[in-house]
């Protein structure tokens, strides 16, 4: 069932092979589903609603299916996001210990909201729930790095290291 | 095994595997529930059925078994507690105004509720999330803030109706449903069957209103009838406003057929029947409309476009007609009639009924023909859709209707679908095909098209158009050569083995791979498939029927299922998906120019004479005239005068342009109908008549399934019943017809129809019977036929051999593509009811046909462009539709639509056998539109 009509990505060859090796993996190919999206979200910088199509197809299950788990995990990101992704923790240790005026200082200096990327592509910035490390909290994550015991100054420091 | 529990102090015993929800509604003790439905898989979301089974956290008991020694208590005041916690908690961010609770007033959530005292105004927690409506769907309303995310919807989707269109967005907070990829409803793939809506607890999912205000179903005064459209004959409840003298609202009901399932058409479609355009008046045709001819400019084929969703004006054609009282246009008729009969004999005459009417009336109208016209020129729509099958059925098991109900797919190993495009078609019988499918029943599709019962299938096999009889000779071939067959079954209950044998011979996988564009080895496969099952049914459409070796086709399917001997038992059988609500029926009770009421040849002295005993008449010996051949003979002035019951031949019969000149060919018409039709434009004089949920009577649907439809609302104006006005005419013609109820009319066919031998009004109740059904008493009748041999003279089924033909018209260069023709879920037949029903042409509002993109792309027309289609027979203007579900090289248009009307364009070739027009393949030819 085609909700969207014409489909505009498409996995390469080698990406529809591993595809196929995934799914082979399992006796029931849709386990393999969270691996594909993953590397859907590699090949196509984020996972938009022809994407979601475009994996229902490969799995023959309905696009709603699909959409529940795309929706469900907060690492498939469904819009472009920037170059760098920061996700601030705002749970209760990272809370308490200023994570909102760390938030607010982000928002400031990138000129985004939480969930907007910046106009040149660079920066995509989230708010997100407990990374485990409260011990270095106010916390945040950067692309695949933890940075702790954040202040505005030490956030000024790695904004700079990032561009 | 079972369990022996004590629930609430009271000792239970049931299965083991049963739920502890199940087994306490067994003993009288209702659980509150609000994500648990007993049609659906339990899941225990919504906790609201916890109960007390003395371990640390309470159970639900929708989900937990019932266990041996158990002790439930379902209202202890921990339980209670924790409901009434759940209800605060779940009515805290609840909505003010419940859809649900202003139109049906069963808002589950509400009643409990006030159940535990809990009143959303009292609660602080400030309320609503911002969750949106959406009523982008014509007849259903979505309100996300009401929803409590019970799962009902998604489950009754997925696993009732199989089409898995809702599905859960987000998590926390702002979880919610989404149709497809968080489409709105209205733009989604849903096909608004509503079963979702009838099965959500709160006002999440509601019904819209469509005739007038939805009030409390209690309110409403509740009429079982059945749905008016489609041969499944779906059972449902009419709630009606006596006021109003509307339906505002349409239930499924449990009944063995349908389960409570609908789809759009039948919970949606019945407002047409309150359309502006009700006939409420006797009308005749004026003087200076005479010599006749088309009213309106479609009819005409004056070849304008005209917007979507458009009727026929009736400022248009009703200036042609003047208003008269029934005693005139009842006198005009017999009066013209007589004089054509008199003039020009009997055979000067003919009738339609329709397979739309009741079994009275359609019983009653072949006695009109029959004894007070004197022909046997009588047909109706069959002709156009399952003849061939009936002829093929008649001919080699003796018996013309359904051997095994669509029900019993869930026993089958095996279920082959062959040109059935039934989820459009037959939706509520394919939801028991996708059930099946999805529950061990292997499924095999063979259509030309990649149809939506398609996307269900293990095996696909899409065929080239019109070549059903050399794939399934290549199957026997196979089934024969790899032993595959029931030599056992052969021996004992079959004939013709050994010529059968010898034709398939000339059929191996790698010719008829040639002809049909399967791959040998997908045959080899499927065929493989098929002869293995221990049980194996087969289920066929118009896409079988519809051909000028229609009656090959079906004849084929038949020898598959002797050769391989999948009659007569569980999971087996033959199942030709019969179209109109009644057309079983209205065949059965003799609207068909060959045989009497039940099959019974008019040829045939002895059955002859019985009919003279029983109506007091001499009855014509000859066979009759059938529906194109009476066309034919309008047109060359052997048919002279016409009585049209509920038919529209103008737009349902092949070759439009000349059915044009055939109708106005015609001395006199009368045409009987609920609306001015398209047909009626050349009637001398029109009859107002009562829709269905006007009148009383019986309606036999693909099952064999006899079944009621009460009476629920007044007729408009002056409109009569059908099988009234036909009494008219016969005791104006001289002719004694004097039924009060149509109970008598039924008691009267029953008593000449052995097949219906025993039902009567009484035990037909509360959902119908099959026929036969020797102990009506005590049985539903019996669904199984021919366990042990065949009605036939020899008591066995004769196998037909037969050779592939290619269609009557094949494309060349001038016609380069194949036209096929058929319908839309949303669509029935030319229109008349549905283009008047405001959700259903909503949603469907304008004709198109459909091709592949690759043929637009190298005609280099763009989708959603207006095209010219052109046959040998004339030309349309519609858009173009790109699909690839439809071959390379095809075309598909609905034939519903009279601005643009597919059977412009059909070929009128017929079937020598089943005399039925091979609607499924012309040639046409695909020009950008000039205008």
């Amino acid at each position: 069932m085609s909700a969207l009509g014409a489909v505009s990505v498409q996995f390469t060859r080698e990406q529809l092979a591993e595809v196929r090796r995934l799914q082979a993996l399992y006796p029931d190919k849709r386990a393999a589903l969270l691996p594909v999206l993953h590397l859907a979200q590699e090949a196509f910088g984020h996972i938009s609603l022809e994407a979601e199509e475009y994996a229902a197809g490969l799995f023959d299950l309905s696009p709603a299916h699909v959409h529940e788990v795309v929706t469900f995990y907060s690492l498939f990101f469904r819009e472009p996001r920037g170059r760098h992704v920061i996700s601030v923790c705002h749970n209760l240790t990272c809370h308490l210990l200023g994570a909102q005026r760390v938030l607010t200082h982000l928002k400031k200096r990138l000129g985004v909201d939480v969930g907007g990327t910046t106009p040149d592509g660079g920066v995509t910035l989230l708010s997100v729930e407990c990374l485990c490390a409260c011990e270095m909290a106010p916390m945040m994550q950067v692309n695949d790095r933890y940075e702790g015991n954040l202040t505005p100054e030490k956030v000024d420091r790695i904004l700079a290291e990032l561009r | 095994m079972s369990a022996m529990l004590t629930i609430d102090g009271r000792k239970v015993s049931v299965p083991e595997g049963t739920t502890i929800w199940e087994a306490a509604r067994q003993a009288g003790i209702e659980i509150p529930v609000l994500c648990h439905d007993p049609r659906l898989r339990p899941v225990g979301v919504c906790r609201m059925c916890v109960v007390d089974v003395g371990e640390r956290v309470l159970a639900a008991s929708c989900v937990r078994a019932a266990a041996d020694g158990m002790t439930v208590q379902t209202r202890s005041e921990k339980v209670e507690r924790c409901r009434k916690t759940l209800t605060e908690l779940l009515l805290s961010d609840y909505p003010a105004d419940s859809a649900r609770e202003k139109t049906t007033g069963d808002d589950l959530l509400l009643a409990l509720g006030r159940s535990f005292g809990v009143r959303p105004e009292y609660l602080t927690i400030p309320r609503g999330d911002g969750r949106a409506r959406d009523v982008s769907s014509p007849v259903i309303a979505v309100d996300h803030a009401a929803c409590i995310l019970c799962d009902r919807c998604i489950r009754a989707c997925d696993e009732i109706q199989h089409n898995d269109v809702i599905g859960r967005t987000g998590k926390g907070y702002t979880a919610r449903i989404a149709f497809d990829l968080d489409s709105p409803m209205g733009k989604s793939t849903c096909v608004a069957c509503g079963e979702c809506a009838s099965v959500c607890p709160t006002g999440a999912l509601t019904h819209k209103p469509l005739t007038a205000p939805i009030r409390p179903r209690a309110e409403l005064k509740n009429v079982d009838s059945v749905c008016p459209y489609c041969g499944v004959g779906c059972a449902v409840t009419l709630h009606v406003d006596p006021a109003k003298n509307a339906v505002v609202l349409v239930d499924g009901r449990p009944s063995p057929g349908n389960e409570s399932r609908l789809c759009v058409k039948g919970r949606y479609g019945f407002d047409y029947a309150l359309h502006p355009q009700r006939l409420t008046v006797p009308l005749i045709r004026r003087a200076e409309f005479y010599p006749k001819g088309p009213l309106s400019g479609d009819v005409k084929g004056d070849g304008r476009r005209r917007k979507p969703g458009g009727l026929v004006d009736y400022n248009e054609v009703l200036p042609a007609f003047s208003e008269a009282s029934w005693d005139e246009a009842l006198d005009l008729v017999a009066k013209r009639l007589s004089e054509i009969k008199k003039a020009d004999g009997p055979g000067a005459l003919a009738g339609f009924g329709s397979a739309k009417c009741s079994n009275e009336e359609a019983y009653v109208f072949q006695k009109l023909v029959r004894a007070v016209f004197g022909t046997n020129n009588v047909d109706h729509c069959t002709r156009l859709c399952h003849a061939s099958s009936v002829a093929a059925l008649l001919e080699t098991i003796g018996s013309g209707a359904v051997t095994n109900v669509f029900g019993d797919v869930k026993n089958a190993e095996v279920a082959l679908i062959a040109g059935s495009s039934t989820t459009d078609n037959h939706p509520v019988a394919a939801t028991f095909i996708k059930d099946a499918a999805q529950h061990g029943t292997t499924l095999i599709v063979v259509d030309q098209r990649e149809t939506g019962i398609a996307r269900h299938a293990h095996h696909f096999l899409r065929i080239n158009p019109g070549t059903d009889v050399a794939l399934y000779n290549a199957w026997m071939h196979v089934l024969i050569s790899e032993g595959l067959v029931n030599r056992e079954y052969i021996a004992k209950h079959t004939e013709g083995f050994e010529a059968l044998r010898e034709t398939v011979k000339r059929y191996p996988p790698e010719r008829a791979a040639e002809i049909c564009g399967v791959p040998a080895d997908k045959i080899r496969e499927a065929a493989s498939v098929f002869g293995r099952a221990k049980a194996a049914i087969i289920f066929w459409g118009m896409g079988i029927s519809q051909h000028t070796h229609g009656t090959d086709n079906a004849r084929c399917l038949i020898s598959l299922a002797l050769l391989t001997g999948n009659v007569g038992r569980p999971g087996t059988g033959l199942h030709p998906l019969r179209g109109q609500n009644n057309v079983q029926g209205a065949s059965d009770a003799g609207l068909i120019p060959m045989v009497f009421p039940d099959y019974q040849s008019v040829e045939d002295a002895g059955i002859r004479k019985r009919f003279e005993a029983a109506w007091g008449v001499r009855l014509d010996p000859k066979r009759g005239l059938t529906v194109v051949e009476i066309m034919t003979g309008a047109l060359e002035k052997r048919i002279r005068g016409m009585y049209m019951m509920g038919e529209n031949p103008f737009l349902s019969d092949p070759n439009i342009n000349k059915v044009r000149k055939a109708l106005a060919a015609l001395d006199f018409l009368c045409v009987q109908d609920i609306f001015l039709t398209e047909t009626a434009e050349f009637a001398d004089v029109i009859l107002p008549a009562t829709s269905f949920f006007e009148k009383t009577g019986t309606y036999t649907n693909t099952d064999r399934r006899v079944q009621i439809g009460w009476k629920a609302v007044e007729p408009p104006g002056q409109a009569r019943l059908d099988w009234e006005v036909v009494s008219e005419i016969a005791r104006r013609m001289g002719y004694p017809m004097e039924y009060v109820t149509a109970e008598e009319i039924f008691n009267e066919f029953t008593a000449l129809a052995p097949s219906y031998q025993g039902l009567t009004y009484q035990n037909l109740q509360p959902h119908g019977k099959l026929w036969p059904c020797p102990d009506p008493e005590r049985s539903d009748g019996v669904q199984l036929l021919f366990g042990d041999g065949f009605p036939t003279p020899s008591g066995r089924g004769k196998f037909v051999p037969c050779e592939y033909r290619p269609a009557a018209e094949v494309p060349d260069s001038d016609y380069p593509f194949v036209l096929n023709t058929g319908r839309l879920l949303e669509h029935w037949h030319t229109g008349v009811m549905t283009r008047r029903s405001r959700p259903l042409s909503t949603i469907q509002p304008e004709a198109f046909c459909e091709m592949n993109p690759d043929d637009l792309a190298a005609a280099g027309i763009p989708a959603g462009a207006y095209v010219s289609v052109s046959s040998r027979r004339g030309s349309i203007t519609l858009r173009a539709h790109a699909s690839r579900r439809i071959a390379p090289g095809t075309v598909f248009i609905p034939f519903h639509f009279r601005e643009a009307a597919a059977n412009v364009l059909t070929n009128d070739q017929l079937d020598p056998v089943g005399k039925i027009p091979e609607f499924k393949f012309c040639a046409v030819r695909i020009d950008p539109a000039t205008a």
